[in-house]
């Protein structure tokens, strides 16, 4: 499959945003920027993302770019804003089966070797899922990175890699990710500027 | 050959078989005696019912009053299908889509039998029509209900993996084809046993009926040939279109999946 390098990625503009009794929110993303959401667990940290991805119901309006998200159909701006979910599902028997465009160098970033694609997903362990969903989501080349926790299952070692994954993909193409971590010092490290969701308000910290 | 008649008495004898399940479900506490005996009542009740409306509709072939028992046999299965789902779509959903379900496939592949196959004079011959219209709604509403069962079962249980792959950006007809292929293959497993069953280990009802009344056994095999086939197109394509129909309606305009539409019953 042929892949745009050069594809211009956007920003995220969330205006009026209201979600589950929580809002409205207005937040601009620029390109190319991280920003941090951290919260008790229960506050809504994953329901925001969800709403975001349009997988759950909310009101008010996103754009990634000039494109709002009920100009395009469901699966088409899923496809510009990835969601990567807190705990990854297989459904095929190989790994292989879940990637419609490969490209190898992605594997080996995250330490992965040849022979990963034929691995059976029943086999594989809580940090193999993780790091492979985050190149099965990197894989469809969205514009804007949702990611849920997505180095909870990780040694030190891996969550180095995938920071260093996300942060390369995020430069090279200019994409925008919002980041959601019980991890302070991750977000610190990884992020501009940081959000906190508790009792239904979200705020700058 | 004579028909042997049954007397109440005879009957009575048979029943006896059901208080016997039913005593040996209390004793095992499977919590089924209630409804073994009310389901044995129905029986008896509706079908001395249908007996004594079918003698009127034959003395007096009368199309509006055919076309009514057809529709109230048509209500009846719908509520049927849903009675006892586990989990069913909310509102009219529920109900409607297997109505319409057996409607399309039952109706259409009865009246292409009787007017195309058997091509009686008038073709809505009661004597032929109501029974073989009750034959295939009969086992139509099994494929459509285990069908609809396990669509909604299978897809409460796998929510993270339909979600997973919505938000992957595949379309609704994506992220639910296996389940939808399970769900269908489930509804259709069971009329496909029938049929390669049939002869060998079963003698079909409507056959073995025929046999008992005294009809020769080849012309009542052709029939039941028959009625197999229409059964298994009238199962399998109502299955198809009710797991269909009820698939999409689990999903809304923008492809988010909506269990909530599902409530316990």
């Amino acid at each position: 499959m042929h892949i745009h390098l050069t594809q211009a990625m956007s920003s995220l503009k969330i205006k009026n945003f209201c979600f589950n009794g929580i809002g409205p929110l207005n937040i601009l993303l620029e390109e190319s920027e991280c920003i941090g959401i951290t919260g008790p667990s229960g506050a809504g940290k994953s329901l925001f993302l969800r709403a975001v991805a349009d997988l759950d119901m909310h009101t008010g309006e996103i754009f990634c770019g000039d494109v709002e998200s009920e100009s395009i159909s469901g699966p088409g701006w899923r496809k510009k804003v990835g969601l990567l979910p807190s705990e990854s599902s297989w459904w095929f028997d190989c790994v292989g089966e879940h990637f419609d465009n490969i490209e190898f160098e992605f594997f080996t970033t995250l330490g992965f070797k040849k022979g990963v694609l034929k691995w059976q997903t029943n086999r594989l362990s809580s940090g193999e899922r993780q790091r492979l969903s985050l190149l099965r989501l990197l894989s469809n080349r969205p514009e804007v990175l949702l990611l849920d926790e997505p180095t909870a299952n990780l040694d030190s070692e891996n969550r180095g890699l995938a920071e260093k994954i996300v942060t390369d993909y995020r430069i090279k193409n200019r994409a925008s990710v919002l980041w959601v971590s019980h991890d302070i010092d991750q977000l610190k490290r990884m992020t501009s500027r940081c959000f906190i969701i508790d009792n239904g308000t979200f705020a700058q910290i | 050959m004579q028909l042997v008649s049954l007397s109440p008495f005879d009957l009575f004898t048979a029943s006896l078989l059901l208080f016997i399940l039913a005593f040996f479900s209390v004793k095992m506490r499977l919590g089924l005696s209630g409804q073994i005996i009310i389901a044995g009542l129905r029986t008896t009740v509706q079908l001395l019912l249908i007996g004594l409306v079918l003698k009127a509709l034959f003395a007096h072939v009368n199309p509006a009053l055919l076309t009514l028992i057809a529709f109230l046999m048509l209500l009846a299965a719908g509520r049927e299908i849903i009675a006892r789902q586990k989990r069913k779509l909310a509102g009219w959903w529920g109900y409607g889509i297997g109505l319409l379900s057996v409607f399309i496939s039952s109706f259409s592949i009865t009246i292409l039998a009787l007017a195309v196959i058997i091509n009686n004079k008038p073709w809505y011959e009661p004597q032929y029509s109501i029974p073989l219209l009750g034959m295939l709604m009969g086992n139509t509403i099994n494929g459509i209900a285990l069908g609809l069962d396990r669509l909604y079962q299978t897809t409460w249980e796998q929510k993270m993996v339909v979600e997973a792959r919505l938000m992957l950006g595949q379309e609704w007809t994506k992220a639910i084809e296996d389940i939808r292929r399970e769900s269908i293959r489930s509804g259709m497993i069971p009329i496909i046993n029938s049929m390669a069953v049939a002869g060998i280990v079963s003698l079909p009802g409507m056959m073995t009926g025929q046999i008992l009344a005294g009809s020769p056994p080849v012309e009542a095999v052709k029939y039941q040939i028959l009625i197999m086939f229409m059964i298994s197109g009238g199962t399998g394509l109502g299955t198809m279109a009710a797991v269909w129909i009820a698939s999409r309606r689990l999903f809304d305009r923008r492809h988010r999946l909506r269990l909530d539409r599902l409530k316990n019953r």
